[in-house]
């Protein structure tokens, strides 16, 4: 799973732009005799080996799509002015490594130099539309040979395994989920399983709407990269999430309630089999659970996380002890559910 | 209707947990209706057959309240919170809340606090009288949460109490269940969830149940209260139909039925144009490919707070213009 998460994260699929990612997957999966289908938005569902002991629906799902840039501008001197596709903090832009389009042209983000910034300039966060990606372009001509506007700009961030168990690298929201659920797909199920992998998530959970309308399921469990603000200077309560002990269980975000039988069912699997997990401690930002619990006639959610630090950052770090036990929990969790619900 | 509504406002049930609340308004409808079930996500659906050709008209008032959800318990017992809801941490200050298993806290904001306009919820927390984590955590653990305390009375003509919205539009959808009899439509009625979260309950069961039209019983802010925003709306001068919100513009078919039923029966009504706030009309009619909807609104002041007031009247005309209204033939 490490390495499959590893070789996910160098993969570019920002919202709308998924197809490597898509076919990594399908290439990838253990199983090749496992039926699925690309829908019409872009969604890969898988559907998983069941033993058919329960005639309860599952719907798991991770999203493909990442943060990113795309171009909108391209100046008189050739440097590229950018919007962007997904939340990103203009403060991480600022000397980053960048790919652009599909040939992936290297760029670097650059803003005006320290000395010819006023006060004002040094003191407040900097501005998206005074930044801008340098291809080292002569000129518009010049860069027009290279790019065009809506170009998709990915950041530049290899994968690198350091410290105790922790990875560093871009888009960890949410291939982590998406490697799990790979892995997820090498068993048999008592109930249908469809893995949904989601496009344009970060956009507005778009594609999950899609995805859940087709698949119609009667639960929703969507795993996720998630906030982890463990560090300095941050309170205990606002945290979020702390790297390290364990997938979080989200209880609520702006997004959706988890569904009490769920949340109480996974909160008991993880003390009874003794897998670490720990609570979401805020209950900002939202994610495809929000549109899959209101999809159709209503399904019950829950999201289970992995808490990543500096997310939507090209350095996002995780702890791999923490993605094991997601696997774990998420595994240990949907293989009791029918009993657990009574289906 | 007070000591209905005393039941129902005292039932515990903050959106995504609406059981107690459910059980209650169950028992009190399922003697005098057709067929009654619980959904996916906890909608309580109750059918009354119409007695002909007519339409099926769907009814929705939620069941849920706001509420403020345990999101961490600090080493010394106190309970970090967050909103489950639209709720003020000026209106929260100093109230006392409920869990769902009658334990009981005080909302309490950090000292240090000198200005008020720094107060926010993520520098606030309950207080249930403990010593330590393990204390707390034996009765309450992370997403469980609390609701104001606030018991129905009432006074002058008015009902003051906790969780009016939207407990009042759910007293007066079990009156019109009590008092319809051989109607030509099929009215199903639906205690919807989560609306306070974003009006998530109604559309999927709206979904479900594919109406002919819709109509959601709702509170509205009113302007008749010293130094508010002009808002023509009045306590006691009627239920209002509702124009449009920052959700929905009402169909002009249900706005107008509304109005009509109104009139020929005398009853007093007022209309309703808003640009903030939106009520399940905003999700049930977009669902199911398009459901004309609108809604009958009670004038409400002091939205979100303990002490909610609405005018007895106004809840009473409102059972009466929903009667007329399902009771007309639909053409």
């Amino acid at each position: 799973m490490m390495q499959k998460l590893a070789e996910l994260t160098k993969l570019d699929g920002l919202s709308g732009n998924e197809q490597d990612v898509r076919k990594y997957i399908i290439q990838n999966l253990a199983d090749k005799s496992l039926e699925h289908y690309t829908d019409n938005i872009g969604n890969l569902i898988v559907k998983g080996k069941t033993d058919g002991s329960s005639n309860l629906k599952v719907m798991v799902a991770a999203h493909m799509d990442e943060v990113g840039l795309m171009v909108n501008y391209i100046t008189d001197d050739g440097k590229l002015k950018f919007s962007t596709v997904g939340g990103i903090d203009s403060r991480i832009l600022i000397g980053q490594h960048v790919r652009v389009g599909k040939d992936k042209i290297p760029g670097v983000i650059g803003y005006k130099s320290i000395h010819l910034q006023d006060k004002n300039e040094r003191e407040s966060v900097v501005k998206l539309k005074s930044l801008y990606i340098d291809i080292a372009a002569k000129d518009r001509e010049n860069a027009e040979e290279l790019v065009k506007t809506g170009d998709y700009v990915a950041f530049d961030s290899e994968p690198v395994f350091f410290g105790e168990n922790k990875i560093k690298a871009k888009a960890l929201d949410d291939r982590a989920g998406c490697a799990v659920i790979m892995e997820l797909l090498n068993e048999v199920w008592p109930f249908e399983l469809y893995a949904c992998f989601t496009v344009q998530e970060e956009i507005g959970l778009r594609g999950a709407l899609v995805a859940a309308n087709r698949v119609k399921p009667d639960v929703g469990i969507v795993l996720e990269g998630t906030t982890c603000a463990d560090v300095p200077k941050v309170k205990e309560h606002e945290v979020s999430t702390v790297m390290g002990k364990g997938p979080s269980i989200s209880f609520a975000d702006r997004a959706s309630i988890a569904d009490r039988e769920l949340l109480m069912h996974f909160f008991k699997t993880a003390e009874k089999e003794g897998i670490p997990y720990q609570w979401k401690t805020t209950t900002t930002g939202g994610n495809d659970a929000g549109k899959i619990q209101t999809s159709g006639a209503g399904v019950k959610t829950l999201v289970v996380s992995v808490p990543c630090r500096y997310i939507h950052s090209p350095v996002s770090v995780l702890d791999l002890n923490d993605l094991k036990n997601m696997l774990n929990l998420v595994s240990k969790a949907l293989h009791t559910l029918p009993e657990a619900l009574g289906r | 209707m007070i000591t209905l509504l005393r039941e129902l406002t005292g039932a515990y049930g903050p959106s995504s947990r609406e059981e107690e609340i459910r059980n209650t308004i169950e028992r009190k409808i399922s003697p005098n209706v057709d067929d009654i079930y619980t959904d996916a996500l906890g909608n309580l659906i109750a059918v009354k057959k119409g007695s002909g050709n007519g339409k099926r008209i769907m009814l929705a008032a939620h069941m849920d309240e706001i509420g403020l959800v345990a999101s961490y318990i600090d080493e010394k017992g106190f309970i970090r919170i967050s909103n489950i809801g639209g709720i003020n941490p000026y209106v929260a200050v100093g109230q006392r809340v409920q869990f769902h298993n009658g334990i009981t806290g005080c909302v309490c904001y950090e000292e240090n606090i000198t200005d008020f306009k720094d107060l926010k919820l993520d520098r606030m927390y309950i207080d249930i009288g403990t010593q330590r984590r393990e204390i707390t955590l034996d009765c309450i653990m992370p997403g469980d949460i609390a609701v104001f305390c606030g018991e129905a009375i009432e006074q002058n003509g008015k009902f003051i109490s906790k969780a009016l919205d939207d407990r009042i539009g759910c007293a007066i959808l079990i009156e019109l269940i009590e008092t319809l009899k051989d109607c030509p439509n099929e009215v199903v009625f639906v205690f919807t969830v989560q609306e306070e979260v974003g009006l998530r309950g109604a559309g999927p069961a709206a979904f479900s149940i594919k109406p002919d039209l819709a109509v959601a019983v709702d509170v509205t802010g009113t302007g008749d209260t010293p130094e508010c925003k002009p808002l023509a709306l009045q306590l006691g001068k009627g239920p209002a139909v509702m124009i449009k919100d920052n959700r929905t513009i009402s169909h002009p078919m249900v706005k107008n039925a509304l109005i009509e039923c109104a009139r020929k029966n005398n009853i007093p009504y007022q209309l309703e144009v808003m640009s903030v706030g939106g009520n399940d009309a905003g999700t049930i009619h977009t669902a199911a490919g398009g459901i004309p909807a609108g809604a009958v609104s009670i004038p409400c002041r002091y939205l979100h707070r303990p002490c909610e007031m609405v005018d007895k009247n106004d809840a009473l005309n409102a059972v009466k213009l929903l009667n007329a209204f399902v009771m007309s033939p639909m053409a």
